[in-house]
């Protein structure tokens, strides 16, 4: 019966080609559309991520800057130092993770092996460092406790440290280069997904770096790791964190400036709330146009029905039922907003398909394209706007009298 | 087969009521071939439409083959059409993109038949009529009496008790319109129940029994 049914409504279909053309167009094309800014707003979220990549993202890291107000007797303007006991304090704290310090060696320094030469970073950092940066050791070993520990000149290079140091072939691991006059012993290389240049970074161990440079204990940096994906927690670890060390360093609580606490998480959970509203604004927009797409289907649906008022008298003078009449329209609608809309659908995928592979992937935009449950939900959204579309005009049409059809004429 | 009583029935247009029917009373029996007659605005259409249950009357009683058709709803209403009366129109009323053989089979579509069957009984009526050859034919490409013959095909499918023409022959030339006549003649033959609303004395002539109509009311039998 179903068959038959089709049948009825693909003949009366095909009796009006440009119409039904017309308006399987309208709403192919509100699907695109929507297909489309579906797959571009995903594309932007993807690159955001991407930007995100490189680094623990609940992570809360802390830089000592300069007091900016009088405190406990001390002037403004006094530097913040912080020491290796920092890093064991705050790292008792409950929901932190893992601990590291970061001891910068000044500006980019040249390193040398053998006849070969470049300038590189080189950070002195604790074990737990390779947590917050994903550091991915490709060979050898990262550094450990004993390294730091015994403070021994041990390098862990990047790959592109690698590339410029050592030949092809060469194993670097247990090859030693040279930093500021002194030789360091490469215990492993690694790769970022930071790109080239995280790649392009050396980790010593942080008490090496402390004794290079006489500063004992002094870190620049503290990195630490959450146990926490909540924003809300995170802000309140982050709290307690800088409250914890303004008090350890005679700091006004006021002061804003002397300690820069960055949460990684809550930047994060700003931008995935942007991300929110920008998926809202599509989906407006989208069903905007899918909207006027399926009024036109309407539209065309009560105009055919007006034309066929003769054909529908006749039908329910020969014993179609209202229901019939009002099964036949809506299934006509039906099948125009699902086929049309999926073609729609179908073609968007296509273009972000097309797209996503012939345009390199920009800062903030990557990988277009919308997965198999929003392309499930949009069949669904137009199948309830096709019902929708085909409502009104299927019940004028069940309101035929089938007395038309006895009346001279047309 | 049709027992009007009393039958009333009153248009209203504005504060004005247009009584369209007024204590109609008809016999029909089964197997008569009876034409109503009246001028334009007699109430034969109404009349028509009350009998073919295309339209409801206010009061009297109407029986069809000894049932009361009264206070139907469209659905039912539906039904009685599809199963109980065949209907011929003047302007023959075939839906222009179907096929000969389609639209003999549409009543049969809504009594829920398998279309193969459907189509198969559909040849058979054609051939009745004369017209199997042209099963494949559109409407547009049959001439005004093969259509009408295919209107009659159509309205025959569904073995209804009740064969109810409006002006039948209003838009056929003289000869196609006896041609007509004389089908109608061979189905009254084998006993079917014939109705024809016209206002052309020589088709009224054709039939066993003429009813007038004026002002809404039943004027003369002629037998």
């Amino acid at each position: 019966m179903i068959l038959e049914a089709a049948r009825e409504i693909l003949s009366a279909l095909r009796h009006n080609k440009l119409r039904t053309f017309l308006t399987a167009l309208s709403v192919a094309w509100g699907t695109f559309m929507l297909t489309l800014l579906l797959g571009a707003g995903r594309g932007l979220e993807n690159g955001v991520t991407w930007e995100f990549r490189d680094d623990a993202v609940a992570s809360i890291w802390v830089r000592p800057s300069q007091t900016s107000l009088p405190y406990a007797g001390r002037r403004p303007g006094r530097d913040v130092r912080f020491s290796n006991d920092d890093l064991e304090v705050v790292d008792r704290l409950a929901g932190v993770e893992h601990a590291s310090g970061r001891f910068y060696y000044w500006g980019q320094l040249s390193v040398a092996r053998g006849s070969r030469r470049a300038s590189f970073d080189i950070r002195g950092v604790h074990p737990d460092h390779r947590h917050l940066e994903r550091t991915e050791i490709t060979h050898g070993r990262f550094l450990n406790d004993r390294d730091v520990v015994e403070g021994r000149k041990v390098a862990v290079i990047g790959s592109e440290v690698r590339k410029m140091l050592f030949a092809e072939h060469e194993e670097p691991i247990g090859e030693y280069i040279e930093i500021r006059g002194l030789s360091y012993l490469v215990v492993g290389v690694f790769e970022d997904q930071g790109g080239q240049d995280e790649q392009r970074k050396i980790y010593v161990p942080i008490s090496t770096a402390q004794a290079v440079y006489r500063e004992p204990g002094r870190l620049h940096h503290l990195l630490f790791t959450l146990t926490t994906e909540d924003v809300a927690t995170s802000q309140r670890i982050a709290d307690t964190m800088l409250t914890l060390l303004m008090e350890r360093h005679d700091v006004h609580p006021d002061d804003r400036r002397a300690i820069r606490i960055q949460n990684n998480l809550e930047r994060f959970g700003k931008i995935t709330e942007v991300f929110t509203w920008i998926r809202a604004f599509v989906w407006i927009v989208g069903c905007g146009t899918l909207l006027a797409g399926v009024i036109g289907v309407g539209n065309i649906l009560l105009i055919s029905v007006a034309e066929r008022t003769k054909e529908i008298g006749i039908r329910k003078a020969l014993g179609a039922t209202p229901f019939s009449i009002v099964g036949m329209i809506l299934v006509e609608g039906l099948v125009i907003t699902v086929t049309s809309g999926y073609a729609g659908v179908v073609l968007g995928v296509g273009v972000l398909a097309l797209v996503s592979n012939a345009i390199p992937a920009a800062p903030f935009f990557r990988n277009p394209g919308v997965d198999l449950e929003i392309a499930l939900g949009a069949v669904a959204l137009l199948a309830l706007s096709g019902a929708l579309a085909g409502l009104v005009p299927a019940l004028r049409a069940a309101r035929v009298d089938p007395m038309v059809a006895l009346r001279e004429g047309d | 087969m049709i027992r009007l009583e009393k039958i009333n029935k009153s248009y209203r247009s504005g504060n004005t009521a247009l009584h369209v029917l007024r204590d109609v009373d008809l016999h029909i029996a089964p197997g008569e071939f009876v034409s109503i007659m009246g001028s334009s605005g007699s109430g034969k259409s109404t009349l028509l439409n009350v009998l073919g249950i295309l339209d409801r009357y206010d009061s009297g009683q109407y029986l069809l083959d000894g049932q009361l058709v009264k206070g139907l709803g469209e659905r039912e209403a539906a039904r009685y059409r599809n199963r109980f009366i065949g209907f011929v129109f003047q302007a023959f009323n075939l839906l222009p993109f179907k096929t000969a053989l389609e639209n003999v089979a549409l009543p049969l579509y809504y009594q829920g038949v398998a279309r193969r069957a459907r189509n198969a009984l559909a040849l058979e009526y054609l051939d009745r009529v004369g017209l199997r050859e042209r099963a494949d034919h559109l409407p547009n490409e049959l001439s005004g009496g093969e259509r009408q013959r295919v209107a009659v095909a159509r309205a025959l499918i569904t073995r209804p008790k009740l064969l109810l023409a409006d002006e039948p022959t209003g838009a056929l030339d003289t000869e196609t319109s006896y041609r007509l006549m004389e089908l109608f003649g061979e189905l009254h033959r084998d006993g079917l129940t014939i109705v024809i609303v016209t206002h052309e004395h020589d088709i009224a002539e054709r039939t066993e029994r003429t009813i007038r109509m004026r002002d809404g009311k039943v004027t003369a039998e002629v037998a």
